[in-house]
């Protein structure tokens, strides 16, 4: 079926005359309509838009037009990426009736390369989360058991892109909002350097940490959106001025000598034995591929949850002042005066661990507490950047697990917002470090849920390691697997 | 027991921040255009509004301006510089943070050489200078329950200059404030209109007072948003009397270190309390995470300061020691760069000094007061449509005596009716070339006295008024000559009957 196609495949196909943009649109829609009831995870579908778009692209193909890289390809967008087209709710009932002026940088990258945008996938809620249950409108489920969560909080995205109901998507990825659903849910997810793709328009939770990025079925997909999405923006002081390298041509060449570092912090306790097992199995297979496989020490991971758990609401806690109830977004009904008009439209948009974050932003950041938790946080960012400079000179990549858990079951942890936070355990000193990781599917549990591995690189060494995580998928094939009752029959 | 009627010996601190908004073409962290007018919330794009999603980027003519005052203000330019939020809630502000500079400020200390009114000047230490962005505005319109929010002005260019406590009263205050926004228009970096707000004054005061021997020391307090020098002298003159009040009212009682900060009602003429220390807000600053920090490279201030013109209090000395002015000459001259150049211009044609200084201050300065109208308030001497050229030969024509400096007056005004007229032919064609022939003089002489008895009865009699009566008796017969006599030989002639009439009688 067109839908269960990857976006290389789709995109050539169309290029190639065999199915048209139009049919590949209507095969994911169709998918849509079949299994979101159960899945939920798209907050908006935007169907006579999406035909309208694939209609261009077959005209355009007809006309003899040059096709862009993803001309015809039927992709999600997480809905913290702003369009003009729909709303763009973050999952919050603050936002829910918010219609951004501007599309985001990406979004206009992707439209750009003739990218077909099906729809806007949920998250939990401005994207402060791990299992998608913090969304507004309900969670998501996983794809592989609709018991389970997806991960978070790039959920919807991430079970969009498993159930086929989409060629691919993009995430944001603050913790490990790309890498950990990608995880849960068996598809590949990638989060770039910091600042190789521009943030104008993703709507901000942290930002110092947050990144916008591929979920695919396939490394090569994500090197494929990488490619689109990637590249210096002057609307993004923080985006990187350099040109963005080919990630494409020389993917499929495996890696000579590549030494792969495991980390004694990234194993051990609370890591279910399954996951151990499937990530020594992956680590095997690289060396069986002439890969040195290097102990390294990472060790103030230890600190990394904290130090997140400081930054990250900080930053946040001020990102998300704007939303109070003047200029856009939810008001309460009857304010008695100003403070109260803040105060009440701010109780009522945001749910309760998004208000429980921006009171630990606003708290680290108040005076007199500001050394003893922001600039402290800083410290540690330093410290563990200069784990992974040192570890890097060991090492040309991190191998370890993107989750600690397979999927778990909804409402397994959402009444422990600690036990919820260790989900990021693995994932968040990528992106204290600013540097990139991925997530690639290597493995299923006994119950059939995904396990996935994650490849930590240096900064801007993302060409080498969608390379590197090629050479697993060419030899394995789960990522192939496909959840059962959410294809096309 | 009655209390003390003599008034405490003190000292007056104030030290000023100030808010100038700079004249760049686009806002201070992004492209929407920067000016005022046009319908409310048309100057602003996303970015201006907070929409979820926007980032914002650095305006580097910003950057620039903000370098070239601090160079003028001989502050150090910091190699690196970063920006800060600054959290408060208010629906002026969109994303409810300023972005700001906190702890690495652009321009670090300097120092500014005020001029004052007894010809003297004093040092004002500047402590910093830092880059941030103005807020919206909000409207109360009478009758209405709710208030409108403009963004016009939101994400305008502010720089803001903090002073050192080196005024020490309130005309120091006042001139001050009016030496800066000299400066500031010298530079080109703001219009200085004070009615439209490019330039807001805060000074913070208090008093030493020596008392039984010891030192008191008042509590500060900031007056806020001071739109005019005049509010700047007055406000600080309240606060000193307020203060000394409070002192003498119990002057036991130890002042409190904190800060508080007072509205200024123009109307009424006094401060008013708006905020006490205790309230200060928690403004939560930290680095913001959306902007890097820039570096400054030496190069980049290297051209900068060649960008950075002479500046008035430079001017003025150079006029007074080069040109002979006096120090008022000096300083109506300098007082707007565009008038001063335009005065250089003509004195680099050749043009003697004395001359050109008396025709702009003069016929000049006459003619663009008269100019002013409801459309432009302010005429400039440089607005008027005389060149430096045509300023040159006026002035040359007077020095060689072509015409008497009575007749540059009408000239001058034929100049500004006759676009490119030479001052010559428009001499000729008024009539005024200077008249020289003796028996004319005498004849215009004549005419004169003749008008005149009681003048000459008092210079004849009166030695106190000999002097007075001779002068009036020149000016009469240069009315006489329509200002066509020299008034040299008029002198001469004058002098001589007037002698002859007194060993007459």
């Amino acid at each position: 079926m067109i839908n269960e196609l990857s976006a290389v495949e789709v995109r050539n196909k169309i290029a190639a005359g065999e199915v048209t943009a139009v049919a590949a649109a209507h095969a994911s829609l169709s998918a849509i309509a079949q299994g979101d009831g159960q899945l939920h995870a798209y907050n908006a579908v935007f169907a006579d838009r999406a035909v309208q778009r694939a209609t261009a692209i077959d005209q355009a193909r007809a006309a003899g037009k040059p096709l862009g890289l993803l001309a015809g390809v039927p992709i999600a967008l997480k809905d913290n990426l702003c369009t003009t087209f729909g709303a763009t709710t973050c999952s919050s009932k603050m936002l829910k009736n918010f219609h951004s002026p501007y599309d985001a940088t990406v979004v206009k990258k992707l439209e750009e390369a003739g990218a077909v945008i099906l729809g806007k996938t949920n998250l939990d809620e401005f994207a402060m989360g791990s299992s998608t249950e913090n969304s507004a409108f309900g969670p998501t489920h996983n794809p592989w058991n609709t018991q389970c969560v997806p991960g978070g909080s790039s959920g919807g995205s991430a079970a969009a892109t498993a159930a086929r109901m989409c060629a691919a998507s993009l995430g944001s990825d603050t913790g490990g909002s790309i890498r950990q659903p990608a995880s849960l849910c068996g598809i590949v997810g990638l989060k770039p350097t910091y600042g190789l793709v521009s943030r104008y328009g993703l709507v901000a939770f942290a930002s110092s940490l947050d990144q916008i990025g591929p979920m695919t079925r396939c490394v090569e997909d994500a090197a494929l959106l990488l490619q689109v999405i990637a590249g210096h923006d002057p609307l993004d002081s923080t985006s990187w001025p350099e040109p963005v390298p080919d990630y494409l041509s020389d993917l499929d060449k495996p890696l000579e000598g590549v030494r792969i570092g495991l980390p004694a912090e990234f194993s051990g306790e609370g890591i279910e034995p399954e996951v151990s097992s499937a990530i020594a199995k992956a680590v095997d297979f690289y060396r069986s591929q002439g890969a040195t496989v290097v102990d390294v020490h990472l060790p103030h991971t230890k600190y990394g949850i904290a130090a997140y758990y400081v930054i990250a609401p900080a930053e946040a806690s001020s990102n998300l002042s704007r939303y109070d109830g003047v200029h856009y977004g939810h008001r309460t009904a009857r304010p008695e005066n100003l403070f109260d008009l803040y105060a009440a439209s701010r109780a009522e948009g945001f749910g309760p661990e998004v208000q429980r974050r921006i009171m630990l932003g606003t708290y680290a950041l108040s005076s007199g507490y500001y050394d003893a938790y922001y600039v402290r946080a800083l410290r540690v960012r330093q410290l563990i950047k200069q784990d992974f400079d040192r570890a890097f000179e060991k090492c040309d990549f991190i191998a370890c697990p993107t989750s600690p858990t397979v999927a778990f079951e909804l409402g397994a942890k959402s009444g422990d917002p600690l036990q919820m936070y260790l989900c990021d355990v693995f994932t968040v000193t990528c992106n204290i470090a600013g540097i990139p990781g991925m997530n690639i599917p290597c493995g299923f549990s006994q119950a059939g849920l995904p396990i996935g591995l994650q490849i930590l690189g240096p900064t801007f060494s993302e060409q080498r390691m969608l390379r590197l995580a090629r050479m697993y998928e060419k030899n394995h094939e789960w990522h192939t697997r496909k959840p059962k009752g959410f294809t096309n029959p | 027991m009655s209390t003390t009627a003599v008034e405490p010996q003190y000292k007056v601190l104030i030290g000023m921040e100030i808010h100038v908004q700079l004249a760049t073409k686009s806002k201070m962290f992004t492209g929407a255009a920067n000016g005022f007018g046009g319908e409310p919330n048309s100057q602003v794009d996303p970015v201006i509004l907070g929409l979820p999603g926007v980032l914002p980027v650095i305006n580097k003519r910003a950057v620039e301006m903000a370098m070239m005052v601090g160079l003028a203000l001989n502050c150090e330019i910091a190699a690196q510089t970063k920006w800060d939020r600054k959290s408060y809630y208010y629906p002026d502000l969109p994303k409810n943070y300023q972005i700001s500079q906190y702890d690495q400020p652009l321009c670090g200390p300097g120092s500014m050489e005020l001029p004052l009114s007894d010809g003297s000047s004093k040092t004002v230490r500047i402590r910093r200078a830092h880059l941030e962005e103005d807020a919206g505005k909000l409207m109360h319109e009478a009758g209405m329950t709710e208030s409108l929010v403009d963004l016009n002005r939101a994400g305008t260019p502010l720089l803001e200059i903090v002073t050192e406590p080196d005024l020490n009263s309130p005309e120091e205050a006042r001139l001050f404030g009016e030496e800066l926004r000299r400066i500031c228009r010298y530079l080109g970096v703001s219009h200085g209109i004070m009615q439209q707000g490019h330039m807001r004054f805060e000074p913070n005061i208090n008093l030493h007072i020596y008392h039984n021997g010891k030192t008191i020391k008042t509590a500060i307090t900031e007056v806020k948003n001071l739109n005019s020098f005049r509010s700047v002298e007055r406000a600080c003159s309240y606060e000193i009397q307020r203060q000394l009040a409070e002192f003498l009212a119990n002057p036991e009682v130890v002042p409190s270190q904190g800060k508080s900060t007072r509205g200024w009602d123009d109307d009424k003429g006094m401060t008013l309390l708006q905020r006490e220390k205790e309230e200060a807000h928690d403004y939560r600053y930290f680095p913001d995470p959306d902007l890097v920090p820039l570096h400054v490279a030496p190069q980049w201030v290297g051209d900068i300061r060649a960008g950075v013109v002479e500046l008035p209090i430079a001017r003025r000395k150079r006029y007074q020691e080069k040109f002979g002015m006096s120090a008022k000459e000096a300083f109506s001259l300098t007082e707007e760069r565009d008038v001063a150049d335009l005065f250089d211009r003509a004195a680099a044609l050749g043009a003697p000094v004395r001359r050109l200084t008396n025709l702009f201050l003069g016929p000049a300065a006459k003619m663009a007061n008269e100019a002013a109208s409801a459309e432009a308030a302010t005429v400039l001497i440089s607005d008027l449509p005389v060149t430096a050229q045509q300023y040159a030969k006026l002035a040359e024509l007077i020095e060689s005596g072509g015409i008497s400096a009575t007749s540059a007056v009408p000239i001058f005004e034929y100049l500004v009716k006759n676009l490119d007229a030479d001052p010559a032919e428009a001499a000729r064609e008024l009539g005024l070339v200077q008249v020289r022939d003796q028996n004319q003089t005498e004849a215009w002489v004549m005419q004169a006295m003749a008008a005149n008895p009681q003048a000459i009865s008092d210079f004849k009699n009166n030695p106190k008024k000999k002097q007075a009566s001779l002068g009036f008796l020149r000016g009469a017969v240069m009315k006489a000559s329509q200002g066509k006599a020299d008034p040299k030989l008029v002198g001469e002639i004058l002098e001589a009957r007037l002698n002859a009439a007194e060993h007459e009688s």
